[in-house]
């Protein structure tokens, strides 16, 4: 059992006494009804999904490390059902997303070509930054996806700007801003909390709780760590969420999903997940044991427990050995690319720095 | 199929690492998440992980071994089904059947293209490294006694001294406690002086800059470490509009005897957003000292000055720097003055003005400069403000000519205030106009090739001074 599930606050009794005062009715909601119901090629087409994302970074920390990479690299690794869970529930022709600097995840899960996200982590001109960006600064205007931000806590206050836009132009969309428990400790997140609220501005804010900002725990970092419940102050509805379990994720972000799409105002989800790797490439996590990662890898990997779903389902070894070869592939392939990719031109150096000329 | 692990590199600055113990030995089978390796850098001890899996033939760097340079195969892994014992020598035996001697034979091939093809991306910041030794500082007493240290050991050593002088002084920031620094300056800061003075905050940069503002006025000596001075921008009202301007508007009742410091500049390909010099910003403002040195010597003198001072200092460090070993006087008490330039080499051709890591590329300019006749003298501001215009304008005076080294943008720099000093107060020295050499004029592209288009070189200052000398 994920271990946030076990130390769940059982009833917040002080909030209770405003009648209206909605803030446990999404919780509620999900814990009547945990999971989302995936038929068989739903959930092969998100498994799918997931393991791109964990050969992708695996791949990414292999090319790091012989060089081909540079600067700060943060892999998503042990976090890939987030992304995919509640990416999956968005309507891509009009919702919004935007993250931090762990943003490789995210651009996967929204189909972005895994081929110009490794050709930008390489620095090389077909990426999708042409190269400019780096792996903490990759953008797709196309697909929505507003960034791949390198200051903590800044895209929190970008997402509403990002719902305030939806709502301004009565586009029906839903902005998903993504931070981490770190980032949840900057003060911008909480201006943004007080004005999103008041404006009911339609907004999922998701914490993804993978245990540690850097180096630190959250209990060394934070008063309240159950995070869902930092929205009460605003009256944000919370959520809590196990962000191991695909199915759940789906799940939760639909009941989110409905409510801010009711013109309700934001949601704020908290997903309890856990990375594998380090903060970044260079960062030797001596804050935790190994048997700590072991014990996660063991008993609550995503991927495992949706493999696991599927042989149920009736999937064989040799299918989903199938669907590994292929990703596997598809790595490969983008991993050749971004290696081949000739750098930038030298006059790149000068464009896009000012749109207009003066 | 074969694959071959080599020694990666685990940080932006790695290029050789111990390899100080395997986990796993020939024959044992691995899965991708698996640890392998123990390797150390001079930062830490991490971990390499496998991402393949497979059996692990044969290991080729034993533990143990020291400077092994990033991307020699340490050793080679056996895909499944595989005979890990075929990877082990070209002289397999004969029975090991056909397939394996070809598998030997193509690993290598493998091994060596890749090599070329897949050349490790070069930072622009190594053209920021320079080995130049510097002159001797007037400031240190003749006969001391000389030892080396990094200068990420000097910044420690100056803050340890500083806490066991003053009891008031505290160090707080993000990662500074248990973790050690996010860069080890504050290593063994903890153990030494424990958790009421050595204070991990959380990711709250306003907050914390706040707060340490407060502790000053309330009559504690903070030392408020920026994991970088791009976070510092989070914070930057509190630097300002809090630190900076108290004394004044309090009429000189209220002091904020604070030190805020971290790596500050372009770092190794980290991008725009992790890449800045935030000299000219401070060094605009009234009310602000502003230090950024160069070698170990400068900024243990000068960081124990700084805590010293009873006016609010912005202390800004280099990353690239902390691992350079330079030569540090052996004083019980090294304290530098605040606001003295420093000459870091004497010349009588043309003077070249720099300060942190600029530094070292004027004197390796200078070098160059040496070689073709050209006899240059380095001046390292160390002090950004109060800036010593005295020693700018005296050196000017002398060689009736200069030139500006700073790795920052050129538009409103402290290259633009030198200038700018030298035709208000030496207009009547100069027989060549001052030239300044800045980064390029455009946010820090990832690119390692744009990155190094963008970066300030030796070879830059060398040109900026062939043009003022008319050679």
């Amino acid at each position: 059992m994920p271990k946030a599930k076990n130390d769940a606050p059982v009833a917040e009794t002080a909030a209770v006494a405003d009648e209206n005062f909605a803030l446990h009715s999404l919780q509620e909601a999900l814990e009547a009804d945990r999971r989302y119901t995936a038929n068989k090629e739903e959930l092969l087409h998100l498994y799918e999904q997931m393991l791109l994302i964990r050969r992708f970074e695996e791949k990414a920390g292999q090319l790091y490390g012989l060089g081909l990479i540079g600067g700060f690299c943060h892999l998503y690794i042990g976090q890939e059902a987030v992304a995919v869970g509640l990416q999956s529930a968005l309507d891509s022709a009009k919702d919004s997303v935007i993250t931090g600097y762990r943003d490789h995840g995210h651009m996967l899960a929204y189909g972005i070509d895994p081929k110009v996200i490794m050709a930008e982590l390489t620095g090389r001109e077909a990426g999708i930054s042409k190269g400019k960006g780096g792996s903490m600064h990759m953008f797709s205007v196309e697909h929505r996806f507003y960034g791949g931000h390198g200051i903590v806590g800044a895209q929190v206050s970008l997402g509403a700007g990002l719902a305030f836009a939806h709502k301004y132009r009565e586009d029906g969309g839903v902005a998903m801003a993504y931070f981490g428990d770190g980032a949840a400790n900057q003060g911008q997140v909480y201006e943004s909390f007080n004005m999103a609220s008041l404006w009911k501005l339609p907004i999922i804010f998701v914490i993804e709780n993978n245990q540690y900002a850097m180096g630190t725990a959250v209990s060394r970092s934070s008063a309240e760590t159950h995070f869902h419940r930092r929205g009460t102050g605003f009256r944000i509805p919370g959520m809590q969420v196990d962000g191991m379990d695909l199915l759940e994720v789906r799940k939760a972000a639909e009941i989110a999903l409905e409510h801010v799409r009711g013109g309700n105002g934001p949601v704020l989800m908290e997903l309890n997940t856990y990375r594998y790797r380090g903060h970044s490439m260079s960062d030797p996590a001596k804050y935790r044991s190994r048997e700590e990662v072991q014990g996660v890898r063991d008993k609550r990997d995503p991927i495992e427990h949706a493999k696991a779903e599927l042989m149920e389902m009736g999937v064989t070894e040799e299918s989903l050995k199938e669907i590994d070869k292929r990703v596997r592939a598809q790595v490969a392939v983008s991993a050749d690319f971004a290696e081949s990719s000739p750098e930038p031109n030298p006059t790149e150096l000068y464009t896009d720095v000012l749109v207009e000329s003066y | 199929m074969a694959i071959e692990l080599k020694m990666p590199a685990l940080s932006p600055t790695m290029e050789e690492g111990k390899l100080a113990r395997w986990l796993v030995k020939e024959g044992d089978t691995v899965a991708s998440g698996d640890i392998l390796a123990e390797i150390e850098t001079d930062k830490a001890t991490m971990e390499f992980e496998s991402i393949d899996e497979g059996t692990v033939g044969k290991l080729l760097v034993a533990e143990g071994t020291e400077g092994v340079k990033v991307g020699t195969v340490i050793a080679i892994l056996a895909g499944e089904g595989e005979d890990a014992s075929a990877s082990e020598a070209p002289a397999a035996s004969a029975d090991q059947g056909k397939e394996a001697p070809e598998q030997v034979k193509e690993g290598p091939e493998q091994g060596e293209k890749p090599a070329e093809d897949k050349k490790p991306a070069e930072s622009g910041t190594a053209n920021l490294a320079s080995e130049i030794k510097t002159a001797r500082d007037p400031e240190v007493p003749h006969g001391t006694n000389m030892k080396t240290s990094t200068v990420r050991d000097a910044l420690r050593d100056a803050m340890a001294e500083e806490m066991r002088r003053d009891p008031r002084v505290f160090v707080m920031g993000e990662e500074v406690a248990e973790y050690q620094g996010a860069y080890k300056v504050t290593q063994g800061l903890l153990a030494e002086f424990g958790p009421t003075r050595v204070i991990d905050t959380p990711i709250t940069e306003y907050g914390f800059a706040g707060i340490g503002t407060g502790a000053a006025m309330g009559g504690l000596r903070p030392v408020i470490e920026f994991m970088t001075f791009n976070f510092a921008m989070q914070a930057i009202d509190h630097i300002i509009n809090s630190a900076a301007k108290t004394n004044y508007m309090s009429g000189g009742q209220m002091r904020c005897p604070i030190v805020f410091r971290g790596p500050n500049g372009a770092a190794s390909r980290v991008g725009a957003q992790h890449s800045q010099n935030y000299g000219p910003w401070y060094a605009n403002v009234p009310g602000l000292v502003v230090i950024a040195p160069y070698d170990a010597s400068d900024a243990k003198g000068l960081l124990k000055a700084a805590i010293r001072s009873e006016d609010p200092v912005v202390f800004l460090e280099n990353e690239l720097v902390y691992g350079r070993t330079f030569e540090l006087p052996e004083l019980d008490d090294h304290v530098l003055p605040i606001g003295k330039a420093r000459i870091m080499r004497e010349g009588k051709d043309v003077t070249i003005v720099s300060y942190s890591i600029g530094v070292g590329l004027a004197l390796e300019a200078a070098e160059t400069l040496a070689g073709e006749g050209i006899d240059a003298e380095v001046i390292d501001l160390r002090t950004l403000r109060p800036l010593d215009k005295e020693a700018v304008l005296a050196s000017l005076a002398k060689t009736n000519r200069l030139v500006v080294a700073e790795e920052g943008f050129p538009v409103c720099s402290i290259a633009s205030e030198i200038s700018a000093i030298c035709m208000e107060e030496g207009f009547d020295n100069l027989d060549a106009p001052v030239v300044r050499v800045c980064n390029e004029d455009v946010p820090l592209p990832y690119a390692a090739n744009l990155e190094k288009l963008a970066l300030i070189d030796a070879g830059r200052i060398v040109e900026a001074v062939k043009k003022v000398t008319y050679r």
